[in-house]
């Protein structure tokens, strides 16, 4: 007896071990296919707006459809970002996604494209897609097919505490590396922690190496970069150091390496109760920062990702994205009328007052009441380049492999050198 | 399996041993068919599943280790032996296979003897020890999910539970960042394991003491033993199938470590946490490298199925003596 169950034992765990990959795929592609006998249609929508008041607001904004459209149901599955990354991989790799999905467009979105599981909006969205500002499009056109619809467009800055700031005796935010160097250090001599950052999730910290490639290298080296699988542009590399100066300084929060984004005792959270002066984060920054922390109120302020001396780049390009739905193949008529009524103007007024995120619908522009947004819909609309997030811009791979290289450097394991053959070796493997 | 036919086959040759009539025979095959039919009946439906979700997918996945493939499609992409290669060159994995080993010895040298002293100390009457078994043994019902997220806060740096216990008791300049230094993580971690997991080992001792004989212990009393030569002598024999059986739980338990790493550091800070398991996960669901990661599930596979055998074999034959049919020839 104890031979057949301690065997049993051990084969079922070791198995498990292997089998994971596999049998986790198989397991997670239960979809539906939404006809019911009663001729209502149910559209499953995942999307990732775990933290409020989108929570609220977008679950509103689903019975609203529901009410207009009797026989549709919508079904909200809401995953956190992380998690829902990791689950979107096993659900393409099953090849069965849900009707609508979140995403960010770029590379991951070609890759489903590519597997044949993505609806083309092109035909039947142009009526009034052709409408929305065409930035926020850009991320989800892929060989000149619309293959998603924006409900969000954004970019990355600096956040910053503007009682800290003046506390430490910066009177204006810097526009320049140097001038961003001297106030880390003087926020360091009046004992203010400058910056924080979740090291544990390594995209925070990406941010500020491919800032940098943009402002060194230029925006079109990071394009040429990946198409070549060749990162060893000097630009790049000098990226690095800055990066590598700036890590020098020791600017972040204690116990950074081991700090996640937006938990109790992460970046956002730090940042919102007034613990560091600055955080490197899209438009979504002071929601999080209030869901997780205290908030700031108006003691928080913006300013673009100044620009280095000497570069290619200009402090006008910005580095950003929205946020997107798309549609699986095949996924009923409702789902694209649900994806008409998320991207209409009497919506996009709501998300845009209540939620904090940028107007996608021109007419929507004067909902916009808060002096931040304000200020990060002014430079996107001035931008003279754009360059979507790396980790969705780039096959998942690299992606990957810049935000790990990256945070290496960041924890002092790897050079300016090292990160760019890493990266290179991995766009050459995959 | 097939152990389910012997005792029919020996009824019925008890109860005929020397018929040899037409008719009886056909009787004993339309029996044997029967209980044949029987057997199958009960096996098919749990075999089904068995080789359904568990066969097919190792089996899948050690066909797929030969392959770069994204995880779209059928892999097609042959590159032969080239993933193991390329695995056996990561530093990220030969880290990993380094910490396993780490972690398997700390294990072994520190928590399964914590355990043990734990299970003799509250297999003494002592008061209120029903209340201590069961406080010792709750972190393990605990969900590692739940485990990571708590101690991630207990452990977070300057404000977590850790540093504010440290501060109030004058050892404010002790706590460390924990989980977010890379020289440190191992141990914190370590730490959290040993709280999640010794509960579990105390029991399995516990429940080992309780079979050993009064009359054993009082015996060398009387012969005139200490404490600690009637525990060496007397106690730790009569423990020791228990001792090896946690022995093989916790090794087979520390080679495929996840859910703890995943939920405090994500194999951070710069993979000085990582494990096997934890870097399968990356290569197959961030990467999308899902024939790299298949090898690494290989190699974890391997490596757990090479120890339980071995282990079986040389380790627990004791143990097993009687109840296997095969690993002995017959049990002579």
């Amino acid at each position: 007896m104890g031979d057949r169950a301690l065997s049993r034992r051990g084969f079922l765990a070791a198995s498990a071990a292997a089998g994971l990959g596999m049998t986790a795929l198989s397991a997670c592609g239960g979809g539906s296919d939404g006809g019911s006998s009663d001729g209502t249609t149910t559209i499953e929508w995942w999307n990732i707006s775990t933290t409020e008041p989108t929570h609220t607001v977008w679950a509103g904004l689903a019975k609203k459809f529901e009410a207009q459209n009797p026989k549709v149901k919508v079904k909200i599955v809401q995953l956190e970002n992380d998690a829902y990354k990791s689950k979107m991989t096993a659900l393409t790799a099953s090849g069965k996604l849900p009707d609508i999905f979140h995403t960010w467009g770029g590379g991951v979105l070609q890759q489903q494209v590519d597997a044949g599981l993505v609806e083309d909006l092109t035909d039947r969205t142009k009526p009034w897609s052709d409408g929305l500002l065409s930035v926020a499009k850009q991320p989800y056109l892929l060989d000149k097919k619309m293959y998603g619809i924006p409900f969000d467009i954004g970019m990355i800055g600096f956040w910053y505490n503007k009682a800290l700031f003046k506390q430490a005796g910066i009177s204006t935010p810097p526009t320049t590396w140097s001038g961003f160097l001297d106030a880390v250090g003087k926020l360091k001599a009046k004992n203010i922690t400058p910056i924080a950052l979740a090291g544990k999730e390594k995209w925070p910290g990406m941010y500020y190496w491919a800032y940098l490639a943009m402002r060194t290298a230029g925006i079109d080296a990071l394009q040429k970069a990946a198409d070549n699988k060749d990162f060893s542009d000097p630009g790049l590399i000098q990226a690095g150091q800055h990066l590598k100066d700036l890590v020098g300084l020791k600017p972040f929060q204690k116990g950074f390496l081991g700090a996640a984004y937006s938990t109790p005792t992460g970046q956002a959270a730090t940042m919102g109760n007034g613990k560091a002066a600055m955080e490197l984060m899209g438009q979504w920054a002071p929601v999080v920062e209030a869901d997780s922390g205290k908030g700031l109120g108006s003691d928080l302020g913006f300013f673009p990702f100044p620009a280095v001396e000497g570069g290619k780049g200009a402090i006008t390009e910005v580095f950003g994205g929205g946020g997107g739905h798309a549609l699986r193949k095949g996924a009923p008529q409702a789902a694209v009328d649900f994806l008409k009524f998320f991207a209409s103007e009497a919506t996009d007024l709501e998300l845009v007052k209540k939620t904090n995120t940028l107007p996608i619908v021109p007419g929507a522009e004067k909902a916009l009441s808060d002096p931040n947004t304000k200020a990060v819909q002014a430079q996107l609309k001035a931008a003279t380049g754009f360059q979507l997030y790396l980790d969705q811009a780039y096959a998942p791979a690299v992606g990957q492999e810049v935000n790990d290289s990256v945070a290496a450097l960041i924890a002092g394991s790897k050079s300016p050198e090292q990160v760019t053959q890493s990266i290179t070796k991995t766009a050459k493997e995959a | 399996m097939t152990s389910t036919f012997l005792p029919d086959r020996r009824t019925d040759s008890d109860v005929a041993p020397t018929s040899a009539t037409a008719a009886s025979s056909r009787g004993r095959a339309r029996r044997r068919l029967l209980n044949w039919l029987t057997a199958v009946g009960f096996q098919v439906p749990a075999l089904v599943l068995f080789i359904g979700l568990v066969i097919l997918p190792m089996l899948f996945a050690l066909y797929a280790a030969f392959f770069r493939w994204g995880g779209f499609g059928m892999p097609s992409d042959y590159v032969g032996g080239d993933n193991f290669t390329r695995l056996f060159q990561d530093d990220v994995f030969l880290g990993d296979l380094w910490r396993c080993l780490l972690l398997i010895a700390l294990s072994l040298a520190i928590q399964l003897p914590f355990a043990l002293a734990m299970a003799v100390a509250l297999n003494q009457r002592l008061r209120g020890r029903a209340v201590y078994r069961m406080l010792f043994f709750a972190p393990y019902v605990l969900s590692e999910a739940i485990t990571g997220v708590l101690f991630s806060m207990i452990f977070a740096p300057g404000d977590g539970l850790a540093d504010h216990v440290l501060g109030s008791i004058g050892l404010g300049g002790v706590g460390g960042e924990w989980f977010a230094d890379p020289s440190y993580v191992m141990a914190t971690l370590f730490l959290v394991m040993t709280w999640k997991y010794f509960g579990f080992h105390m029991m399995l001792y516990l429940a080992g003491l309780q079979s050993v004989p009064a009359e054993l212990t009082e015996a060398a009393l009387i012969d005139g033993a200490g404490p600690w030569q009637r525990f060496r002598n007397v106690t730790l024999p009569l423990l020791a199938p228990t001792l090896r059986i946690s022995v093989f739980l916790s090794v087979i338990g520390a080679i495929q470590l996840f859910d703890l790493v995943w939920v405090i550091t994500q194999g951070g800070p710069d993979h000085h946490s990582e494990t096997m398991a934890v870097t399968m996960f990356q290569y197959g669901f961030k990467r999308y490298q899902v024939g790299y990661a298949s090898a690494i599930s290989v190699v974890m596979f391997g490596i757990c199925l090479v120890f339980a055998l071995a282990y079986q074999r040389f380790v627990l034959r004791r143990d097993l003596e009687g109840a296997t049919t095969t690993m002995r020839g017959d049990g002579k």
